[in-house]
């Protein structure tokens, strides 16, 4: 229970100066629209033997990799603001309160999620004029699974800040770890179209479950396996890569 | 108050075989009572920080025992934390924040209800003299209102213990004044203090009592005159820089100092900074004897002066170097 409220307490904070901060929260949509704007249109000529006969076809296999691209690298990067707070000593403020170690760390992640899920709705309708149609059931489920594997990628950064310490190597290493990651889900142009060898690795990469997951349900296939094999799989590693971070934060740090 | 024994933290620097241990308190015991301004005087790197961030709870001491307002540091934690306030060298605000809302953020980590802490933010904000500025943006603040609201973020809870980790440095000397005011008036409220200071000037005004600490030991422990009465007599200082000599025999420095050193009138000679300072029962006879000395030996000392000895003597004393160094 008091985890919860101390979670509640320092999500509210976090996302509070976020909103004060609206012109960030703009420009961070900026690349993600662009992408939609200016490369979705190239899927409908490559895919156009794949079952992309019109823009309301690529923008239904575009835009939930959109989604996977923005919430992989939008939560690759919540590590900045982690070393930030800790550099500016909020972090050692707040560990001497009663407060919930854990909570310091989880409300954080979740601002994230959050911010990712307002963004991918904005995507979303920027994506209907230009013909995208998914059902409502379909499309919240695709949040949901978005915000997950924002949680995911949240803490795998929060990892990452907490072994190395320093921006520098953190943005290295998220950059080296994340352009393989996004490129082997196939978040630009789908793995069907890959040669044998890469859709072999890729079946080594969770995030190229949630993809497929993610389009099956844009496809309005919400049955399918692989909807709930990527489900299941982005649970269980965010929860596993979570309390790996909240075992490193917690840990004394100087 | 506050009760520790052979305090010590050491750390690993270094991995695989380059690692090497460094010993950065090497063992400390100091009780603070009720109601007492502590402060720990040393050089940066001594151990102060060190030693009082073991207390707040942020750093596992490496050995030794500590009882924080009757409560045992190693076993509950989380029990001190309830007790204490803490106030980092590093500020710990939101720039984009603003001090209310920060403020009401510190009370509900405190497990206070909104309505409680939003009336604990407003109590903090009068009584600081937050008001003009409460609701800006915190990047707007100078270094002195960001260092007020960053105490009252410490005591926003009550705490019967508040550390502060160098409270004023790198203020300037009205908002250091200030937050010596600010101190004394938690004091006055029935709060006890601990803190660190490089100031010589702030340990010796601020505090009730000092321990001088130097390379992670406590060498001096007492009330900042019974510290200075330890080094009783004068300090005259004798400026040696502009002597033509020394710069023409490129040392004329240990060569007065073991002149002066030797002589029945002064009681210990330390070259610092280009002077030499010694310390004598009473300067108004021991001038005239220390000029004749000089002469005789062909140097001209510079300026002259005389004091009353300070902090920094029982740091010297203590130690063979100068804290202003």
């Amino acid at each position: 229970m008091k985890l919860v409220r101390d979670t509640w307490l320092i999500f509210q904070q976090e996302a509070g100066l976020m909103v004060r901060n609206p012109v960030m929260v703009a420009f961070s949509l900026a690349q993600p629209i662009t992408y939609l704007i200016l490369f979705a249109p190239f899927l409908k000529v490559v895919m156009v033997d794949r079952g992309a006969a019109t823009y309301a076809d690529a923008y239904r296999i575009y835009v939930p990799g959109l989604f996977v691209a923005m919430g992989l690298f939008g939560g690759l990067f919540a590590g900045y603001g982690l070393l930030s707070a800790l550099r500016a000593g909020i972090i050692d403020r707040c560990r001497v309160t009663p407060v919930s170690r854990t909570a310091l760390l989880l409300g954080r992640a979740l601002m994230h999620v959050c911010l990712n899920v307002v963004q991918a709705v904005v995507v979303t309708l920027v994506a209907l004029p230009f013909g995208l149609r998914v059902h409502l059931a379909n499309l919240l489920v695709s949040y949901a699974l978005l915000g997950v594997m924002v949680l995911l990628s949240t803490s795998i950064s929060y990892d990452i800040a907490l072994l190395v310490r320093n921006e520098n190597s953190l943005g290295v290493l998220v950059n080296t770890v994340g352009q393989p990651i996004s490129l082997l889900a196939g978040v630009l142009i789908p793995l069907v179209l890959a040669p044998m060898w890469i859709q072999r690795v890729a079946l080594w990469n969770p995030f190229a479950w949630a993809t497929d997951g993610m389009r099956a349900l844009f496809a309005g296939q919400v049955f399918q396996t692989v909807v709930w094999q990527g489900a299941l799989i982005m649970i269980g590693l965010a929860a596993a890569s979570l309390l790996w971070s909240s075992h490193l934060f917690n840990r004394e740090v100087s | 108050m506050i009760e520790a024994t052979g305090l010590r933290k050491s750390f690993r620097v270094g991995r695989g075989r380059g690692a090497s241990t460094v010993e950065a308190v090497r063992g400390v015991d100091f009780a603070v009572r009720r109601g007492e301004i502590v402060g720990f005087l040393g050089p940066n790197g001594a151990g102060k920080s060190t030693t009082l961030k073991m207390l707040a709870t942020l750093l596992r001491p490496s050995g030794g025992v500590a009882t924080i307002a009757g409560v045992d540091l190693l076993r509950s934690p989380a029990e001190v934390r309830r007790r204490i306030g803490f106030v980092a060298q590093a500020s710990g605000t939101y720039d984009d924040s603003t001090a209310r809302r920060d403020l009401v953020l510190q009370a509900r980590m405190h497990g206070r209800a909104k309505s409680v802490a939003q009336e604990l933010a407003a109590a903090a904000i009068r009584a600081f003299q937050l008001d003009d500025f409460a609701d800006r943006k915190i990047r707007t603040y100078s270094g002195g209102q960001r260092r007020r609201l960053d105490v009252a973020l410490g005591v926003i809870h009550s705490p019967q213990v508040m550390f502060l980790d160098e409270p004023t440095a790198g203020l300037d000397p009205p908002s250091r004044a200030r937050m010596w005011r600010e101190v004394r008036r938690l004091r006055d409220e029935g709060m006890t203090i601990f803190l660190t200071t490089h100031y010589l000037d702030e340990a010796d005004s601020l505090c009730d009592r000092v321990s001088i600490i130097d390379a992670g030991r406590i060498v001096a422990e007492g009330t900042p005159s019974d510290l200075k009465r330890e080094i009783s007599g004068d300090v005259v200082t004798v400026d040696l820089a502009a002597s033509e000599l020394l710069d023409a025999a490129g040392g004329d420095l240990p060569a007065a100092t073991k002149l002066l050193a030797e002589a029945p009138y002064v009681r210990a000679a330390e070259p610092v900074d280009g002077a030499l300072r010694l310390y004598v029962d009473g300067a108004a006879t021991a001038i005239p004897q220390i000029m004749r000395a000089l002469y005789d030996r062909g140097i001209e000392p510079g300026a002259i002066e005389t004091r009353r000895p300070s902090l920094d003597d029982v740091f010297l004393a203590k130690t063979g170097r100068s804290l202003e160094e």
